[in-house]
């Protein structure tokens, strides 16, 4: 069996008394595309922050890429090739999309310490971000000021600026959250067309969208995984359909979007 | 973000025009405010750029004119040794209080760097021996030199137009750029892969750098540095005229520094409540003009334009 890439090994946060996440252990093969569902209060976002670095784990241990990440601080895991996106958005709103850009793109080199240079970014990373927007479908809207911009295309800049170091973890928070179905829409095939050989993990409330995108699912509830199963196993797993919905999937509005 | 290129040089030409019109005593309040203007300018990197509002920047200044006089008097040194030493003295000092308040932010880093500041002052009060105590230290630098009032406004001059222009790249550059990312969201430069206190760090450094230099203007200036050079009021003064001007518009620090010293002096003459005077007119200020001066012109320039300058929102 080929070794995981990413590696959570009895990950438990405790928030005081309460365990927040227990005794989780998550594996991905390089390239894997893994949906974490839950509902609310399952511990996804605690699981995520434990990968990124936000918090650190009151005990057990992430590896990646074979090396040990654990009490890593989340700028170190941006130079190991870890990126995320964020679920509340907190882009830099006062800049532009060309600024935004450009801070993601210096963020991993040296060139951040220029302190009176001319603030251009050198060719290699100027074809980065062009790709990023490109794959992102915001090229053209470098001059726009981010506060401005709608919602749906403000995620498409969050997944931008997560790419533009071409990381080879991408940690995806809710990115449709609070978004139209055609924003939804679009967001999906962004993710879908991403490269195959980046290692996702993907954390969203609606499953359908979520299912539609990765190849394997862990679902969580108080803390610890139920289940953990292919996208089409969970579609049908009673015990998902129980915790997570509540109910069995109801029927559709007729203008719901496929995606 | 900046004003543009030829509203930048159409000042520059009138600021070296002050002293061919004016009369000498107004000569030295013109080289009062560009000195002052540095000093603004300088609180403005921290508070405007990194978001980051300090209230010691007084006491950085403050050191840089004592280290100037006690090495030029007490010392012997030549000027040139004594005026970098002053200009290092506060980027040491900056230093020295960046790695202890970047980590703090907001009311934090507001209150912990007032108490270093009069930390500063304490020092400058009781150490006697070196620091001439309230008496402060008294030389003859600026006689040494043989600078007029109108040599001494040149001279001034073109070293603000230079520490100016340093600044401006500055904030335009690379790394000014990361400083306004770390205004907008500390969290997210983090996990771009910035290290945010070295960043802020380097801010301090260089602001107290720049600060330093207007310090070390001043002592030449002044030819007397005491503890009220050092004393809160002075940081306090330093940041209202950065709020006056325009936080964040750098160049403001021109139009803050202008508007206080020349209202001090215009109300000095008339009554001795200057500090009332000055309370009442910053209460105005944030009243009608939170964003300053520059600020309000630019706010008025793009509403003339038509854009909607807080945009459209989500």
């Amino acid at each position: 069996m080929p070794e995981a890439i990413l590696a959570l090994t009895d990950i438990t946060v405790q928030f005081g008394a309460l365990k927040a996440v227990n005794q989780v252990s998550l594996s991905l093969m390089a390239g894997e595309r893994r949906a974490v569902l839950g509902p609310n209060g399952a511990g996804k976002t605690t699981l995520f922050n434990a990968i990124t670095g936000a918090i650190f784990p009151n005990a057990g241990r992430v590896m990646w890429e074979g090396g040990e990440i654990t009490r890593m601080s989340p700028q170190r895991r941006a130079h190991r090739g870890v990126a995320r996106t964020f679920q509340i958005t907190n882009l830099f709103g006062q800049l532009s999309v060309a600024e935004n850009m450009r801070l993601a793109a210096r963020g991993l080199s040296a060139s951040k310490f220029a302190l009176f240079g001319q603030d251009r970014l050198s060719a290699a990373q100027s074809a980065q971000v062009a790709a990023a927007l490109a794959m992102s479908g915001l090229a053209g809207q470098e001059a726009v000021i981010v506060k401005t911009m709608s919602y749906g295309e403000q995620r498409q800049l969050e997944v931008a600026m997560a790419l533009v170091g071409t990381p080879r973890l991408l940690l995806l928070d809710e990115p449709a959250a609070g978004l139209s179905p055609s924003e939804r829409g679009r967001l999906a095939e962004i993710i879908r067309n991403l490269p195959r050989d980046l290692t996702l993990v993907l954390i969203e409330h609606d499953m359908d969208l979520a299912l539609a995108l990765v190849d394997s699912v862990t679902v969580m509830q108080n803390g610890q995984v139920i289940v953990e199963a292919s996208p089409s196993e969970i579609r049908t797993n009673a015990l998902v359909q129980d915790v997570y919905l509540g109910k069995p999937h109801e029927v559709r509005l007729s203008d719901a979007p496929t995606y | 973000m900046m004003l543009s290129r030829p509203y930048a040089l159409a000042g520059a030409a009138f600021l070296a025009c002050v002293p061919l019109v004016l009369p000498s005593y107004y000569v030295s309040v013109a080289t009062q405010i560009l000195i002052f203007s540095v000093l603004t300018m300088s609180i403005d990197v921290l508070a405007g750029f990194t978001g980051r509002t300090p209230l010691c920047f007084g006491a950085i200044f403050g050191t840089s004119a004592y280290v100037v006089l006690y090495t030029f008097s007490v010392f012997g040194w030549p000027w040139p040794l004594a005026m970098i030493c002053g200009v290092l003295g506060a980027s040491l000092l900056a230093l020295l209080f960046a790695a202890l308040a970047v980590r703090t932010s907001g009311v934090y880093f507001l209150l912990l760097t007032l108490a270093l500041g009069l930390i500063v002052w304490g020092i400058c009060l009781r150490w006697t021996p070196v620091t001439g105590g309230e008496n402060g230290l008294r030389t003859e630098l600026r006689q040494s030199l043989g600078l007029s009032a109108r040599g001494l406004y040149a001279c001034v001059a073109l070293v603000v137009g230079v520490v100016t222009f340093a600044m401006w790249r500055f904030v335009r550059s690379p790394f000014g750029l990361t400083l306004r990312g770390i205004k907008e969201g500390e969290g997210r430069m983090a996990s771009l892969g910035y290290d945010v206190p070295l960043h802020l760090t380097i801010a301090f450094t260089a602001a107290g750098f720049f600060a330093g230099i207007a310090g070390v203007l001043y002592a030449v200036f002044n030819d007397f540095v005491s503890p009220s050079t050092v004393q809160l009021a002075q940081s306090v003064s330093g940041l209202l005229m950065a709020i006056v001007g325009g936080i964040g518009t750098l160049f403001g620090g021109f139009v803050g520094a202008f508007v206080i010293i020349a209202l001090e002096q215009a109300v000095s003459s008339v009554t001795e409540r200057w500090p009332m005077v000055l309370g009442l007119t910053f209460i105005a200020i944030m009243i009608f003009a939170p964003e300053g001066v520059i600020g309000k012109a630019r706010l008025l320039l793009t509403k003339s334009h038509n854009i909607d300058p807080d945009g459209v929102g989500r």
